[in-house]
């Protein structure tokens, strides 16, 4: 369990997060969607200590991650696999090294195991047989799918995604939304997602929150969010730029 | 006068920090350099990047030196009727002074820059919070195995520096203007000694930590965009060469 507790975070004395409120329900996916800018990515790295909050606390099963030493930090980290907006693939490696790298690193497989593990991950998302591409040689889809594989290489518990449709074509993030509904289906990770691609991203949404002027607006159940009569979600759906939201 | 003594007090506070966490910074991927698992293989791809792409640049700028300092020092010794002390003003000059400093610029320009903006980079496009999400510590994985390499490649060639500018003066003086090739050697035989080839290396040694650790801070800390790359980029580089030659004096101060 994931829970956000008043959470402030200020850049340059511009404040981003002005208290949020937050619980992330376990093996769910749940959406946090608001407009470009609004702190969208701010907050979802304080999810795995990235970013320290300048005030506040996020609890993993009830544990304040910002308070924890290094050593005990980086245990934590090892429960979270993050797919980054950039796909964020170590660009002097193959993608297959990149997808076996945690493993490399961080276990004691032999490479006969981690070849096989990383094989059925490129499967897993389509990219069978283009383990030895460098990501330079990827469309942007291909690296989000990479990017895919290696935050699921480690069988997190928690799987944070960072605008993973962001620069894609409606088709290509059609099949992103699907890739990582199905793999929530098969790990049964909580997902955390960060997107404003609506309605797309509703599908595969268990719950939705909106972030707006540094706070949570509103948090509900995905059926609940999309009828909801909250003037602040009701101008983000609609895209409007009047209303309680500070778009310009 | 009260605003003035503030901008000064908040610029000397920033620099105070900025040495600190520069401190830190190398320290900490000292500590780790020295924790098992060894990187051996990313020391070797470093040594490749630092020593052997360095290598042609070295090659040519010692060549060039040497041979300048074969007309300087023909030119300077003539007016003593000392001619035949070129080869020992040559190597003295080489082997103390200028074979690590300038050899440690030709680095910093070679592959110092390329650390910076290889590193800021990957803070740009979030291959260095890749590695932290992984629970991979980057320091010791990016910063750790580059200044290894760089003790270990830097000695290795300011000695090639050294013995090409030894070439390049040895031809100038003995092949353009007529010094006995005997004068040349048995002058640099007899004058330098042990200690000056051990204070070539401990400059050459501590240059190239000083390459490493400024060029990877900055670029590890680059603002997350292009003209943060480039800026850090030119810092790291600025830095070095200033810091190069501030550390010198300080060594050839303790080591004459």
């Amino acid at each position: 369990m994931i829970r956000v507790v008043d959470v402030h975070k200020s850049f340059g004395g511009q404040q981003v997060l002005r208290g949020v409120n937050l619980d992330f329900t376990t093996g769910k996916i749940t959406t946090i969607v608001g407009t470009s800018g609004c702190g969208k990515t701010v907050l979802l790295k304080h999810l795995n200590a990235l970013l320290l909050p300048d005030r506040g606390e996020v609890l993993v099963d009830n544990v304040d991650i910002t308070k924890l030493r290094r050593k005990e930090l980086y245990e934590m980290r090892g429960r979270f696999g993050v797919l980054f907006q950039g796909a964020a693939l170590l660009d002097s490696m193959t993608i297959f090294d990149n997808i076996a790298f945690p493993l490399r690193e961080k276990t004691q497989m032999n490479e006969s195991q981690i070849h096989k593990k990383v094989e059925e991950r490129l499967d897993q998302v389509g990219l069978e047989g283009m383990g030895y591409k460098y990501p330079a040689e990827l469309s942007g889809g291909m690296k989000k799918r990479a990017g895919l594989a290696r935050a699921l290489i480690m069988d997190p518990e928690i799987v944070l995604f960072d605008e993973p449709t962001t620069g894609l074509d409606p088709v290509l993030a059609t099949g992103i939304h699907q890739l990582i509904a199905r793999t929530q289906e098969t790990f049964g990770f909580t997902g955390v997602v960060v997107s404003h691609t609506i309605p797309q991203v509703f599908e595969i949404s268990d719950y939705v929150a909106i972030l707006a002027n540094g706070v949570i607006e509103e948090i509900s159940p995905t059926e609940e969010f999309q009828t909801s009569q909250n003037p602040v979600v009701q101008q983000f759906i609609r895209g409007e730029i009047e209303g309680p939201i500070q778009a310009l | 006068m009260l605003s003035l003594l503030t901008h000064i007090g908040r610029f000397t506070l920033r620099q105070l920090t900025e040495m600190g966490k520069m401190f830190l910074f190398l320290l900490s991927a000292l500590i780790l350099a020295f924790r098992p698992p060894a990187k051996l293989r990313l020391i070797i791809h470093h040594i490749k990047t630092i020593g052997v792409d360095s290598l042609s640049v070295v090659l040519l700028s010692g060549f060039f030196t040497g041979m300048v300092m074969g007309f300087q020092g023909y030119y300077s010794l003539r007016k003593f009727n000392a001619e035949s002390w070129l080869g020992s003003a040559a190597a003295l000059g080489l082997v103390r002074e200028l074979g690590p400093v300038l050899s440690a610029f030709m680095v910093t320009g070679r592959t110092g820059s390329a650390m910076a903006a290889e590193l800021g980079t990957m803070r740009a496009t979030e291959q260095i919070d890749a590695l932290y999400s992984m629970a991979i510590n980057p320091i010791k994985y990016l910063v750790s195995p580059r200044i290894i390499a760089s003790l270990l490649a830097m000695p290795m060639l300011t000695a090639i520096f050294d013995v090409v500018g030894i070439y390049g003066a040895y031809l100038v003086g003995v092949g353009l203007l007529g010094v006995s090739s005997g004068s040349y050697f048995s002058g640099m035989e007899s004058s330098v000694v042990f200690n000056d080839v051990y204070s070539g290396f401990m400059k050459s040694l501590s240059f190239g930590l000083i390459i490493t650790w400024v060029c990877c801070y900055k670029g590890f800390h680059a603002p997350p965009m292009a003209t943060g790359v480039s800026q850090a980029t030119t810092e790291s580089v600025v830095l070095s060469f200033v810091m190069i030659l501030v550390w010198d004096y300080f060594l050839t101060s303790v080591m004459l």
